[in-house]
Formats: structure tokens, sequence, C-alpha cells
């Protein structure tokens, strides 16, 4: 059976001056499926996210997400996807329900349907008793599920999300995938994550992807991946893949913000 | 449109829901008003037969519009740094209707906040005395917002994070601010100096809005609107193209 193919990377490259983040990557995503994207700190999974998504221009190579070229109508491709980035990017000084219009604003969903859509979107992430509070006022958790159903808003076939539960408690990460999946099942969304929870990529994915040194270097079911390194665990088989070498990740700007905010509040 | 609006708005939420930022941006106009306007008052009456708060007043007002108009305009560096400009950037819209919902978001601020600054000289004593150019008056006003917002943004479009931030107001903000002739008339001064203020395009700003107050006019007013005009869309175009070329 031919499966149709929504999201397809072809010898996608990304340089920084003489730096490549990202080298010859190429896989493509069937209708549906769920992808974990895996690989160590700096290992250039945010960048070739960045490409996915239209946040940045490959140095060479392709992506096309649902047959369109990111490159050339990046318009057409972003009202395909929607995002979850692995920062914040809520306005905290909007309330949930004005950050979820104003997104749907701009992927220019129609009044009619977004007055149905915002309530269904924050009910189905528990989140419509707090819908008039000011996002500032909100836990790292909420924030998340609050960005998940902006991403959700405007119908998108596919769903990036770039490690969604990054500093969770367990407890709200189940959460939060509880609600991914229904989506995954209920509406077919092809969800592309990526995440340094091992035994969530295993539990979730159907496929993984391994990526270091911003080149694939595993690919496949869980189970084939342990198969593959003999390995009884994920972590185990990630860690087999990539060497047991701690990496360095340059500490960003917005982190340094970040940390700076979080002393100033206290 | 509804793009625009939505991201006007937005600007115009998140000021007004800032009582601490409202307030705050007064203080530095306030001071210059008080200290300004009655230390060096009786000295200007002495030397120009002029009463000085009149003079001072609409140079005050252009202080207010400025500072706010750039830092609304830098308030992409916050956005980009705090992952909200990356939601703006992404969607299936115009990186020109960005532009255009975020400057006319700044320039309504600021615009506000000029208009909270005469209020303010009105309690210490400004009157208008031509109410019938005052419409001209806010045209300037708007111009000079809507300068100074772009002038923002295309700094912004070009900074990573805050850092340059002090170099921004000491070598080009505060020159703007001090060489505009707000605090003192663009005559009788080193040949230098007078054609720094020239090149200044608060000068015809600050000139424009003095001689629709009914103030005193230095430049003609047709040239004062022609410079500020033509400067101000030209950084709006400059602004826009920086801000096409911003990447995450």
């Amino acid at each position: 059976m031919l499966v149709e193919s929504i999201i397809k990377a072809s010898n996608l490259v990304k340089k920084f001056g003489t730096f490549t983040a990202v080298d010859q990557v190429s896989f493509s995503i069937a209708s549906g499926e769920i992808v974990a994207f895996l690989g160590p700190n700096g290992a250039g999974k945010s960048t070739t996210i960045k490409l996915l998504t239209t946040l940045s221009k490959p140095t060479s190579g392709f992506v096309y997400l649902l047959d369109n070229d990111v490159v050339l109508h990046p318009a057409l491709c972003r009202k395909t996807f929607g995002i979850v980035f692995q920062d914040p990017s809520l306005d905290d000084e909007l309330t949930a329900f004005e950050n979820l219009e104003f997104h749907a604003v701009l992927y220019h969903v129609p009044k009619s349907i977004r007055r149905n859509r915002i309530p269904y979107l924050l009910q189905f992430v528990e989140l419509w008793e707090r819908r008039n509070d000011l996002v500032k006022r909100f836990s790292g958790g909420m924030k998340r599920r609050l960005e998940i159903a902006r991403g959700l808003l405007h119908h998108p076939k596919i769903i990036f999300l770039d490690e969604p539960t990054l500093g969770l408690d367990p407890q709200t990460r189940n959460h939060i995938w509880e609600y991914l999946l229904r989506l995954n099942q209920e509406e077919k969304i092809t969800i592309f994550f990526s995440t340094h929870y091992m035994e969530e990529a295993e539990r979730v994915a159907q496929r993984i992807i391994i990526i270091d040194h911003g080149t694939i270097i595993a690919e496949g079911s869980p189970a084939a991946l342990k198969q593959q390194s003999h390995s009884e665990t994920m972590e185990e088989a990630f860690i087999k893949f990539t060497g047991k070498n701690i990496r360095d990740e340059d500490i960003s700007t917005a982190d340094t913000m970040r940390i700076h905010r979080r002393l100033w509040k206290r | 449109m509804t793009v625009i609006y939505v991201l006007w708005l937005r600007q115009l939420k998140r000021y007004f829901r800032s009582k601490a930022r409202i307030i705050g941006s007064l203080g530095q106009p306030l001071i210059f008003l008080l200290a300004f306007g009655f230390g060096f008052g009786s000295i200007f009456q002495k030397a120009s037969g002029k009463n000085y708060l009149d003079f001072l007043v609409p140079g005050i007002i252009c202080m207010g519009i400025l500072f706010t108009a750039v830092f609304t305009g830098l308030e992409i560096i916050w956005d980009r740094q705090f992952g909200f400009l990356k939601e703006t950037l992404i969607a299936p819209i115009s990186r020109f209707q960005i532009m255009i919902g975020r400057t006319l978001g700044g320039a309504t601020i600021s615009l506000f906040q000029g208009l909270l600054v005469l209020g303010i000289s009105y309690l210490v004593g400004f009157r208008i005395t031509h109410w019938e150019t005052f419409p001209l008056a806010l045209l300037f006003m708007i111009l000079i917002a809507l300068l100074f917002t772009s002038l923002g943004t295309a700094i912004a479009s070009q900074l990573e994070d805050m850092q340059g931030f002090q170099l921004i107001m000491n070598f080009l903000i505060m020159p703007i601010f001090f060489f505009s002739g707000a605090l003192f008339p663009p005559t009788g001064i080193p040949k230098p100096l007078e054609f720094l203020m020239r090149l200044n395009p608060l000068s015809y700003g600050v000139d424009g809005l003095r001689t629709s107050l009914g103030v005193i006019s230095y430049f003609s007013i047709e040239s004062d609107l022609l410079i500020l005009g033509s400067t101000t869309l030209l950084l709006l175009v400059i602004g826009t193209y920086l801000f096409s070329k911003i990447q995450i």
C-alpha cells in the first residue's frame, strides 16, 4: 500500500559560517505517523525543526510539507502545521483566551469557527476555567497545555513539538501525551517531536529518528532500534548509538534572560 | 487588515495593563519639565523676553514620544528573547503586515504618552493659544511617533539581545533629543552644532509642534512637514526591510 508522505526532507544542509549544524539529512514521514526525533544536546534537532517549519532557510536541500516546498511557499506551508516550541512563546501579558484569539486571527481562522474552536480547545486542555487569567500567572505545565491548544487551533495536519515536556512533572507529561495521542487518533494529526526522555519516545512514537553531529545515525521503530543495538531499554540504545561523551551546548541569550527574570521576580 | 488590527491591539493591551510602565515613562519628561522649566525659566525670560515653559513644553512632548516610540520599537528584542516573536514570524502572514501592525501600535502608545505630557504641562501652567492649528500639532506628534517607532524596530531587527541598549541610548537617542532644539533654540549656537541639529529629523518635529501650538518657529512649517514626513517614510521602508530579514 502506498503511504502518503506528509513531511519530506531531502539532503538538508544548514551551515552557520564554517559550522555545519545539519548535514545531508533526509527522511520521510507518513500522514498520521508519530515520530520522535532524538539526539544529544547540540546534535541538530532544533535546527532541523526550524528548517522544517520555515523559521530558518536551508543552506541546501529541500523540505516539502504536503508536497509544498517550504522555501518557495512558506505561507502555504505555515497553514499546514502547528508548533510547540522548546521555549515558551506565549504572550504573558495576555490572557489564555486572548493568546488563542490572537493566534486564530494570524492564521485567518474565520470568526464563526474560532467562536467554537477556542472554547473547545481550552476545555480539551482543561484550561477553560482559567481562560481570563493572564498567562504570566500560569504554571509551566499550564503554559505547555495552552501552547498545544494554540498549535491545534487552525486545524493543522502536522504538529511539531520541540521538547514539549521539558521540565514538567510526570503527571503533566502524562496528561500532555494523553491529549496528543487522542488527537492523533481522533483527528489523524501527524506528530513530529523531539525529546530527551527516552521512555517517552519509546512509549509514544511509532518511529524514532536519531540525529548526531547533524547527520541521521539511526532510524526505525523503538523495538527495531533496541534490537539493532542489542539493548534492553531505549536509553541504552540511544547511548550505544550516540556514545557516552557529554555534549556541550552553549547557553543561549534567551536562557540567560530567563534566569535573570526569574531572579528578579524573587 | 484584521491581522494589523490584532497586532496593534496587542501592543495597546500590553501597555495599558502595565500601570508601572505608564507612570514610569512619565517620570523623565516630568523632571525635565520641572527642573528645566522652572530652573532656567527666569534666565530665558531675561535673555529673550519669552516664557521658557511655552518654549520647553513642545520639546518635552517630543521627548515623551521619542523615548516611548524607540522603546516600543525595541520591544521586538524582548519578544525575540522570550519567544513570542516566533509565534508571529511563523504565522502565514507577511512580515510587512507584522511591521505595520507593530509600528502602528507603538506609535499609538507614543502619541498617548505625548498627550499625557501635554496634559501634565497644562497642570504646570502651559496653555495652547492656537486651538485651530491643534490638528496640525497632532499630525506632527503622529509623524514623530511613527518615525521613531520605525527607528526602534529597525535597530531591534539588528540586535540579538539588550546588550547594545546602553549604546543606543547614549550615542543615538540622547543626542537626537539634546540636539533637536527641544531645550534650546537652534540659533546663536556654534556652526557644527547648528549643522548637526539641521541633520536631526526630530528638530523639524519639535519646530513643527512649536509652530502648530503657536509658540515660535525657526523653520517653515512646509519644510518641517516635508522633512519629517519623508524621513518617516524612509525609516518605515528601512525598518520593514530589516524586519523582513530577521531569522530566529
